[in-house]
């Protein structure tokens, strides 16, 4: 059943619209195209425990695309790590939620980020721990399709399967509009699924609005196999249709009628 | 100061079972007794340095205690933005190990003369930076940096480095200066592997009549502000030596403590590596601090000028 995690991608998506048009901060269009990345991964997926966010056998989670902050903070308030009123405070002055990822006395945030191609080295670390140590917890990390520029991510991507690191699943949300322009335009990344075949990875390509094919690529895992790459495709501003593939929501942000009508949207889904 | 790296740190690894060893293939005739004593915590990244660290903290963050080893360059330069933002943004447990500080590399050329290492690592927050001047002190430093949680760097020559200490050091500890030699008219300050430059020079100063203290300074940061203040207020000159540019280097460092010193009339004197010559020259390295006036001889030289000048 996938009621659960599509009622959470509401409840996020629409947490996330007000944070930024109220604080005016950039990259609603990023966040939204993840927001059911995350709602399956923490509605079904991930072993967390919010009251204790440290607990040592936690499935871990970084967010290497760390614009996207704005929607993590949601999905972490919907899971029960911090109070609403944290949301409300987002980038003003010494709240805790910073415009990019921070770790800083935030429950439930496993690393920051925001420079790009950090967070797969960071997240091979952690896989490589728990296999080291027998482990039965499993490293997941939030890839832009932007940030495959970076050289930084293909050396992790040769290293996690050269240590066959079963124990981590990496997601791009592949919604091929970076920074600047499209990915086919900048810089294009195709044939991108054959890349990470050509590394070692397992790949699986779904739909990553598609709750039920999202969970099904990220419930199970071979421990003993190859790390897995889900090249999911998304649309950039997903669930907001004026928002929907335009490269103008990387920076923008809503207008009250906007965050309205945006609402309106994301509720009749 | 490699051997003297690695016998302690395969000591430590004994008795601390979350110690880990990383390196960007570099280590031959180094690394290996550490490879086989505990190969399940010793992984070769390959030629990858922001992998190394990314994967070094992400290891620090599973509660590992981890060091990473590499050409000193390559190891802080290459990588500095993953050193900056994972670890010690998240006062990760990584210490990395620059093998070849200063002008070790010699004729080798300038892609591998780390001399501006310690300007980039004593910049971040968090860290702390350690050169130490011989081996005896090389084994202290690796013994303080395991024992330490949070980032380091061990700035290591190469091998070979004669021992200045008679034995095992003792007093030194992290944020401490340690001295050496007693002197009244001028006090040499000196980091990483010009330690024993230092103890040359105030040999030579002192057949000439002039009484040279020599205080080693591993530490780069934390810094002994404290003792820097107390020479600064006992003597006239403050010489300062490493094998790194003047800018941000232990003589900047030392400057500021110098000059906030109420009421001292001591000078600055520092002995540090010419970038302009550094970039354009083939030397050995002894050849190149005989060009850049930071050899014994020079030092002397320059320290009896200056105090010259100053009467």
């Amino acid at each position: 059943m996938t009621i659960e995690s599509i009622a959470f991608s509401k409840r996020i998506r629409a947490h996330a619209l007000r944070m930024v048009q109220r604080t005016n901060s950039s990259h609603i269009g990023s966040g939204l195209s993840m927001a059911d990345i995350i709602s399956v991964l923490y509605a079904k997926v991930m072993q967390v425990r919010p009251q204790e966010p440290d607990w040592a056998g936690r499935d871990r989670f970084l967010l290497s695309k760390g614009h996207a902050a704005a929607m993590l903070y949601a999905a972490l308030h919907e899971s029960g790590f911090f109070p609403q009123d944290w949301l409300e405070r987002y980038c003003e002055f010494g709240s805790p939620l910073a415009g990019h990822v921070t770790h800083c006395k935030v429950p439930g945030v496993e690393a920051s980020s925001g420079s790009l191609g950090h967070g797969l080295g960071l997240a091979c670390g952690m896989a490589l721990a728990g296999k080291v140590d027998k482990a039965s917890w499993r490293v997941f990390v939030v890839l832009s399709d932007g940030e495959c520029d970076e050289g930084s991510i293909w050396e992790a991507a040769m290293f996690a399967p050269f240590h066959k690191l079963g124990n981590l699943t990496a997601i791009v949300d592949y919604n091929k509009i970076q920074s600047f322009g499209t990915v086919a335009e900048v810089l294009d990344l195709e044939p991108f699924a054959d890349k990470w075949r050509a590394f070692g990875w397992q790949v699986t390509e779904v739909d990553g609005h598609d709750h039920a094919a999202l969970e099904a690529a990220l419930a199970t895992r071979d421990f003993n196999g190859p790390p897995h790459l889900i090249l999911a495709h998304t649309v950039k501003g997903k669930g907001v249709s004026f928002m929907e593939n335009k490269l103008m929501w990387h920076y923008k942000s809503p207008s009250p009628e906007q965050l309205a009508e945006a609402l309106k949207e994301v509720e009749a889904g | 100061m490699r051997t003297a790296f690695i016998e302690t740190l395969v000591a430590e690894a004994a008795t601390d079972p979350s110690l880990f060893l990383l390196n960007g293939d570099l280590g031959y005739s180094v690394l290996e007794s550490f490879a086989e004593k505990f190969p399940g915590r010793y992984i070769n990244v390959g030629v990858a340095e922001q992998n190394m660290i990314g994967v070094a903290a992400g290891l620090a963050m599973a509660c590992k205690n981890v060091f990473v080893y590499s050409i000193a360059n390559f190891a802080t330069l290459r990588c500095l933005e993953q050193i900056r933002n994972d670890v010690c943004y998240h006062n990760a447990n990584v210490t990395v190990v620059g093998v070849g500080g200063g002008l070790s590399y010699g004729t080798q050329g300038y892609t591998h003369h780390a001399v501006e290492d310690i300007a980039a690592m004593r910049a971040l927050p968090n860290i702390a930076v350690l050169c130490p001047g011989d081996p005896a002190e090389t084994r202290w430093a690796t013994r303080a940096l395991v024992q330490r949680k949070g980032p380091g760097y061990l700035r290591l020559g190469k091998a070979g480095e004669p021992q200045v200490h008679p034995g095992a050091v003792e007093g030194l500890a992290i944020g401490k200066a340690l001295r050496l030699k007693d002197g009244a008219d001028v006090t040499l300050i000196s980091t990483g592997n010009m330690l024993q430059t230092a103890m040359q020079a105030a040999e030579r100063l002192a057949a000439s009549g002039i009484a040279a203290g020599v205080v080693s300074m591993p530490c780069v940061k934390p810094l002994d502000a404290d003792f820097i203040r107390g020479e600064a207020g006992r003597v006239r000159l403050v010489g300062v030596l490493e094998e790194h540019v003047r800018h941000g280097g232990l003589a900047e460092a030392v400057a500021l403590h110098v000059a906030e010193c109420p009421g001292t009339k001591a000078r600055l004197l520092s002995c540090h590596v010419n970038d302009t010559i550094a970039s354009g020259l083939v030397g050995s390295q002894q050849q190149l601090r005989e060009l850049m006036e930071i050899d014994a001889a020079a030092v002397a030289r320059r320290v009896a000028d200056a105090l010259a000048a100053k009467a």
